[in-house]
């Protein structure tokens, strides 16, 4: 096995471009346990911790430039303004430990249907991207949703690595839910992510561990947006009957395609994702309706 | 590879190491500082807690050569280093009852070290969260939350940076 360890960008890709099958080690919480337990020996490591630009984030035009290695627990410190959903997902993420290594980038590259990053990307909007890039072809932009491709695969190249994370900072509230059998160190058995975009009055949605790969649950996205839209609840902050709330649940509930496996049954799963989606769309609406009587 | 960093403040360096590698197991068995344990080999259980530049991680999945020119403190860094006199963190341990078998010991001192680093008065709930990447099959944590308020009391009475 090789050791590789570009000192900046550039050098990483020249890395990866030499050395495709070089996997990247960024946190290392998921490559390190491959590693230990040797379900994976890789021919050549590809050391991403002296990347410096990759552990900074930036926040220009509204959007947030988060780079692939900033650790979780950073993102729950600085960014919890910003980025409320992930935030919260970060939060839920192992434990203080693995929270201090853990990375996006990472959890994108594993593309695990599990990964807490995931449901909050999605809800974020359709403007999230992945910003990756290779030697060869320069810097490409891939669209959240074009992103996930099965388990644990994603849509890049063997000679790209992954930049930064674009999303959009937040305009209105956003929640994230996660069921597990303790509070610390869980994989979930569901997950869902909740978001309310005000200002082009969208609802952005994510559900993880619940399908082959994270996605959205797009008839409830689109239900909400309709009724928020037809009873003009943008403007009046009313609350929501509870007709829409246990409508948005069923339809959360049917976006799933989740299997039976040790850590819960699929109708278990869908189960807690019509709890999540009701309970989440019901802290987000509250808060939503005390921003509008607070500003009224 | 060789790899070269600072662990508890004298540099140190190990030849031979094999590129998969864990900085445990190079703490372990290549430079002599076997205080910090394994247990999982997965994250799971806190035991092997250094800090890496501060910050507190799982040692078995860093990388050896992520460390590089890096420093590491482990347990053995939290004593003083001329005396040998164990920290307010490690006596209240003693003197709570709080170790048993030992086995996660050293991971639960460098993570309580950290947390009162970081809040010298940490809540109950403050620190269960802190030490909850840190599993122990022995004492039922009610000892290791007595320890840790001890240690909390000691190094409040004390002034910060104490522990
Ligand atoms: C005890 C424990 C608990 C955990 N709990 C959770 C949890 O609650 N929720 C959760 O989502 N995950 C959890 N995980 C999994 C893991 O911590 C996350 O997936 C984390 O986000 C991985 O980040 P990392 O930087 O450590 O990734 P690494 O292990 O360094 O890398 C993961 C993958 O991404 C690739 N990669 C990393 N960076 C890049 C890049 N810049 N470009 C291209 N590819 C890249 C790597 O090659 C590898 O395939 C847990 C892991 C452990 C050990
Ligand atoms: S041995 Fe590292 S966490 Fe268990
Ligand atoms: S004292 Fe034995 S595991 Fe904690």
């Amino acid at each position: 096995m090789e050791f590789l360890r570009p000192a900046g960008w550039d050098e990483a890709l020249a890395a990866k471009a030499e050395c495709p099958t070089a996997l990247p080690i960024s946190g290392g919480t998921d490559v390190m346990v491959e590693i230990n337990f040797d379900v994976h020996r890789p021919a050549a490591l590809l050391d991403l911790n002296r990347v410096t630009e990759l552990a900074e984030w930036t926040i220009e035009d509204g959007v947030v430039r988060l780079g692939a290695a900033v650790p979780y627990a950073r993102i729950i410190e600085e960014l919890s303004g910003p980025l409320p959903g992930l935030a919260l997902a970060a939060h839920t993420v192992g434990s203080p430990q693995i929270r201090n290594r853990g990375t996006v980038g990472g959890n994108l590259g594993a593309a695990s249907p599990a990964g807490d990053s995931h449901p909050p990307l999605l809800a974020a909007g359709r403007d999230v991207a992945v910003e990756v890039a290779s030697r060869a072809r320069g810097t490409r932009l891939i669209p959240i949703d074009d992103f996930y491709l099965g388990v644990k695969r994603n849509a890049l190249a063997p000679d790209e690595l992954i930049r930064r994370v674009h999303v959009p900072v937040a305009d209105g509230p956003q929640q994230f839910s996660k069921i597990g059998t303790r509070n610390a160190m869980v994989i979930a058995v569901a997950a869902f992510g909740l978001a309310l975009h005000p200002r082009n009055r969208t609802v952005g949605t994510g559900i993880g561990s619940a399908a082959p790969t994270p996605r959205r649950a797009v008839e409830a996205e689109e239900y909400l947006r309709g009724v928020l839209e037809e009873q003009r609840l943008w403007e009046s902050g009313a609350p929501l009957g509870s007709e829409v709330v246990q409508r948005f649940g069923e339809l959360v509930r049917a976006a799933a395609a989740p299997i039976d496996d040790v850590r819960g049954t699929a109708d278990y799963r869908r189960h807690t994702l019509s709890v999540m989606a009701r309970r989440t769309l019901t802290w987000c609406w509250n808060d939503y309706g005390k921003q509008i009587r607070s500003a009224a | 590879m060789r790899v070269a960093f600072t662990a508890n403040g004298r540099p140190v360096e190990a030849d031979d190491v094999w590129e998969g590698e864990s900085l445990l197991y190079v703490l372990r068995e290549r430079v002599g500082l076997p205080g910090s344990k394994n247990a999982c080999e997965q994250g799971e259980c806190g035991s092997c807690t250094v800090y890496l530049d501060g910050v507190p991680v799982c040692a078995c999945l860093v990388a050896a050569g992520q460390v590089q020119d890096r420093e590491v403190r482990t347990v053995e860094g939290l004593a003083d280093p001329v005396s040998g006199d164990v920290g307010v963190v490690q006596q209240a341990f003693l003197d709570a009852g709080a170790v048993q078998c030992g086995f996660c010991t050293p991971g639960l001192l460098v993570q309580t070290h950290a947390l009162l680093a970081r809040d010298p008065r940490p809540g109950d709930t403050d620190i269960r969260e802190a030490l909850s990447g840190n599993l122990c099959r022995c004492t039922g944590y009610e000892k290791i939350m007595d320890a840790v308020r001890l240690a909390s009391a000691r190094v409040s009475a004390q002034g910060r940076g104490q522990a």
